[in-house]
């Protein structure tokens, strides 16, 4: 029952902030944001390490067809249930900062985004689950399209028949698979776990949801949506994209792919490992290059989220578990990124590389925070990314060693664009646009703060974190064996 | 069979109110007729009735092919407020004519006979091609009437042909005899003359429905009609012609699939494509909405390609998905052409007429977005899971290739219809608040909560079938 108030609970305080207006929708939003965390933090605290769905709710929906409406918590959903539970409200907060014009509605959509969010990660049916998929987009598109930059209209339009173009191969997969369930059929996931499907239907199923996960992360070639979108959207679009949206893909990897097609995983699972590490250098190369913040972010966003992919694809106890931690891990810190970038721009008036530096001066706390957020990205050891890249580290070194060698550059090229991204505009000599600089303020450290306190949580004490999954992860991967 | 009734008496009594000095009674009158016809119709709830010899049959099925058609009829009437302040239009002989084409409509959702079947599609089609030509003083419209009459006769006298030779070769024009022909291996007269019947009067339902390659009237004549009657047809016309499809094909003609099933499905396919990508290249919103139309019957045949069991339910909540969203699209289309005129401007009705409308009226951007959201059969709207069952249909025969082409279909068709929302909210227009009548705007009102409504517990449809 949790679980569904988990869901129910963003939509419902969504609707009645399109009710009010201004500050008060502003304000009612953030309230909301915060009970559904505490709500989340209770679940997390009242979850037991097994691989058993707890909190579930499950109740007949479409008898004809056998479809319940059904969900529940497992090791599996529960970092990305706290993932939500923890950056909305930041997320929120973040936003205060910014006068959206007509704001009941922006955070209104915001609100609704977590509902569907909470819903794919949480649903136990397949159809339930695209349900949820596909109505994530509806917000997030809104947000991107009506908040955007001047360059809004196509880049939107693009993001969403690319992803939804994906989403419906997937659609095939799951009317495929409940069909091929035994007796009155069933879309219960779980039950897609007990079929026995020949390895070529195995492989156009892997396939499927393969296009369909590999656009919404993105994966090398999928992601030409990804920079634009990033950079027209609003910066708090671009957090709910880049910090929650896109581990939906990763999640479908690990509860779709990995249980039910692994045949077809044994077949393709390297050519999609091999694409995901060309997205890793190839996504790193081009932040290296980049002069404008958002974008260099965006693009180190494209290499991370290669490494989770290949880590998945690995099919190892590692791999996975590092993809759940570092889940959690990219999403803290991508969204700390974003929001300095955004807070840059806002009193700098630019985010281009060249035009910025000698913040430093005049922002030690900026410097401090944003300077552990960036080395969380870069991995460094006691931070968070790097319990998350070790461990995908070594779970694709176990599957293929010139792989794990070649995913290891993202260790190399991710200091690079970010050491530089932070030297270009932190140090060196204030520009024009740098040279009153104001430190951050109350609420912009509201945001911060809980982040890096969970950069080092993480980094210093993973234990919490990945008991959690572990026997949820074991549990699947008897599937693969 | 009282709706078939009362609903003569009612368009015989309209035509006589129409000597009334006042117009205003018109439309209430019409829309109490229709609501009366509607709740007639569930007597025979539960039941399966022969009437009238019979010619027609009433099964749950047949009812709730009705309940659609005669629900969109009262909404599309509903949305008809601006005859009565035209001074040219004359109400009460379009409102008659309306409820004596559901008199049609529902002899084609009923045929036991097949003689029934076109007396329907007659009493139908002939009131359609008055009903297009009624704005007489309109260029357009009197061209649309014109190739939608050619055109519309043609296809009448190919399916009769069709009908002539069924019954050359079977003895008889009842579907369960000629169930019993085909079943029984054509034991007499010559399976020659039993395919060309069928498939003359295939093409013959097909050209009404709209299907590809029999569509190239559509466009034409939905742009040409007045808006509120291309409502009427885009969504009357096509439950009423699936529900005679439907009836043919799973219950007579099951015993030659393998002959039919082929046409069908090239005709799927044609149907899909064709309609998908014309309509990418639109710039008028009503084309637009014709090839969405197209593809609509598209999908609708994707269940009748895979008939079974689940093909009724699909084709029922596909049908409603598709009228309530169809209609309420139109409805929104219908007030801003109306206040463009009110304010002197030409009538546009290209996406450009949306620019901007959402600023002002929000109200109506939300509406147009749900519909739009629910033709092109994104989640949380009757139209996905309209689209969902009629995928299983197919999933569940095993055609998974006719699945795939559809999907990559209804990925194409997100491109048009999401040009109106964009127009809606995000491009700039001049569009000033547009004032909804109360009545009006609580119909449309009502057509969304019931497409959402049914995208969240879509059970609630499906159930009753």
């Amino acid at each position: 029952m949790l679980t569904l108030a988990l869901i129910f609970f963003p939509a419902v305080a969504a609707t009645v902030t399109l009710l009010l207006n201004g500050d008060s929708a502003k304000r009612f939003a953030l309230g909301a944001a915060l009970l559904e965390f505490l709500l989340a933090a209770y679940v997390i605290s009242q979850f037991i390490a097994t691989p058993e769905f707890q909190f579930g709710f499950d109740v007949p929906w479409i008898n004809v067809l056998g479809i319940r409406f059904s969900g529940g918590i497992d090791g599996i959903s529960i970092l990305l249930v706290l993932l939500t539970g923890l950056l909305v409200p930041l997320i929120v907060l973040s936003a205060f900062g910014q006068n959206y014009n007509r704001s009941a509605t922006f955070y209104a959509l915001i609100l609704y985004m977590q509902a569907a969010l909470m819903g794919v990660f949480t649903a136990r049916d397949a159809f339930l689950f695209y349900l949820f998929f596909e109505a994530a987009l509806i917000p997030v598109y809104f947000l991107a399209a009506l908040w955007g930059g001047a360059n809004r209209i196509p880049v939107t339009f693009k993001f969403f028949i690319y992803t939804i173009f994906g989403s419906l191969l997937m659609l095939v997969a799951l009317v495929y698979l409940y069909y091929q369930t035994p007796g009155l059929h069933s879309s219960a996931i779980a039950d897609f776990y007990k079929l026995n499907l020949t390895p070529a239907a195995q492989g156009w199923v892997f396939w499927a949801f393969f296009i369909a996960f590999a656009i919404k992360m993105p994966v090398f070639p999928f992601h030409t949506w990804q920079p634009d979108t990033y950079v027209e959207s609003p910066t708090p679009a671009t957090m709910l994209l880049a910090g929650i949206m896109l581990k939906m893909g990763v999640y479908g990897l690990i509860r779709f792919i990995l249980p039910i097609v692994p045949a077809g995983l044994d077949t393709w699972g390297m050519m999609a490992a091999v694409l995901s590490v060309i997205g890793i250098v190839y996504g790193s190369v081009i932040a290296i290059r980049q002069r404008d913040m958002k974008r260099l972010i965006a693009y180190s966003s494209f290499a991370h989220v290669g490494l989770m992919a290949a880590g998945v694809f690995s099919q190892t106890t590692y791999g996975v578990q590092g993809a759940l931690i570092q889940m959690l891990a990219h999403g803290i810190n991508v969204v700390g990124l974003f929001f300095v970038a955004e807070l840059i721009f806002d009193r700098a008036k630019t985010r281009q590389l060249d035009q910025l530096g000698g913040i430093t001066r005049t922002t030690p706390k900026l410097t401090v925070l944003f300077m552990i957020l960036m080395l969380g990205s870069v991995a460094l050891p006691l931070t968070n990314g790097f319990v998350g890249e070790f461990l995908l580290l070594k779970g694709v070194f176990d599957y293929n060693n010139y792989l794990g060698a070649l995913a290891g550059l993202t260790i190399i090229l991710g200091a690079v664009y970010m050491l530089r991204m932070f030297q270009k505009t932190m140090f060196g000599k204030p520009s024009n646009n740098t040279q009153s600089f104001a430190d951050l303020s109350t609420s912009e450290l509201w945001v911060l703060v809980p982040l890096v306190f969970f950069v080092f949580w993480m980094g210093l004490y993973p234990a919490s974190f990945l008991k959690l999954t572990e026997p949820a992860v074991t549990n699947l991967l008897r599937y693969i064996k | 069979m009282l709706p078939i009734i009362l609903l003569s008496v009612f368009g015989i009594a309209l035509l006589f109110l129409g000597f009334a000095k006042s117009k205003a009674i018109l439309l209430p009158a019409t829309l109490l007729f229709i609501a009366i016809a509607f709740g007639a119709s569930f007597v025979d709830w539960g039941k399966n009735y022969m009437y009238f010899n019979d010619m027609l049959l009433s099964t749950n099925l047949s009812i709730a092919f009705t309940a659609i058609v005669l629900l969109s009829a009262f909404m599309v009437v509903s949305l008809s407020s601006s005859f009565l302040e035209d001074e040219s239009a004359q109400p009460a002989e379009y409102y008659a004519i309306m409820l004596f084409s559901l008199v049609g409509a529902i002899m084609m959702i009923s045929f036991e006979n097949l003689i029934m079947l076109f007396v329907g599609v007659e009493i139908l089609s002939v009131a359609m091609y008055v009903l297009t030509g009624s704005d007489k003083r309109n260029l357009r419209s009197n061209e649309a009437a014109l190739k939608y009459f050619l055109m519309g006769s043609f296809a009448t006298g190919i399916m009769l042909f069709g009908l002539a030779l069924l019954y050359g070769t079977s003895g008889s024009f009842v579907l369960s005899d000629l169930r019993s022909y085909v079943n029984g291996g054509v034991a007499y007269g010559s399976p020659l003359l039993l395919y060309m019947g069928l498939l003359l009067l295939l093409v013959g339902i097909l050209f009404k429905v709209s299907a590809a390659p029999f569509h190239f009237w559509t466009p034409d004549v939905y742009e040409g009609a007045p808006t509120l009657f291309t409502a009427f047809m885009s969504t009357v016309v096509k439950t009423a012609g699936f529900a005679a499809l439907l009836r043919l094909l799973s219950f007579s003609f099951t015993g030659i699939y393998s002959f039919w099933g082929v046409i069908l499905m090239a005709v799927t396919v044609i149907t899909l494509v064709v309609s998908n990508f014309t309509a990418v290249y639109q710039s008028s919103f009503k084309r637009m909405m014709a090839y969405s139309s197209i593809s609509h019957a598209g999908y609708l045949l994707i269940a009748l390609t895979a008939v079974g069991q689940q093909s009724k339910q699909a084709l029922v909540f596909y049908s409603l998905a598709y009228s309530v969203a169809t209609i309420a699209a139109f409805g929104v289309l219908l007030v801003v052409s109306r206040h463009q005129s009110g304010e002197g401007k030409p009538t546009d009705e290209s996406y450009d007429a949306f620019n901007g409308l959402a600023r002002q009226n929000p109200l109506l951007g939300f509406i147009m977005t749900v519909a739009m959201l629910s033709l092109a059969g994104i989640p949380l709207t009757a139209g996905f899971w309209g689209k969902f069952m009629v995928f299983t249909t197919a999933a569940n025969r095993g055609i998974f290739w006719l699945l795939v082409v559809a999907v990559l279909m209804s990925a194409v068709s997100i491109y048009y219809y999401f040009r109106v929302i964009i127009a809606m909210y995000l491009r700039d227009g001049q569009t000033t608040a547009i004032r909804v009548a109360p009545f009006y705007r609580y119909v449309l009102i009502a057509a969304t909560i019931l497409t959402i409504v049914l995208g969240i517990l879509p059970n609630l449809v499906r159930s009753l079938v």
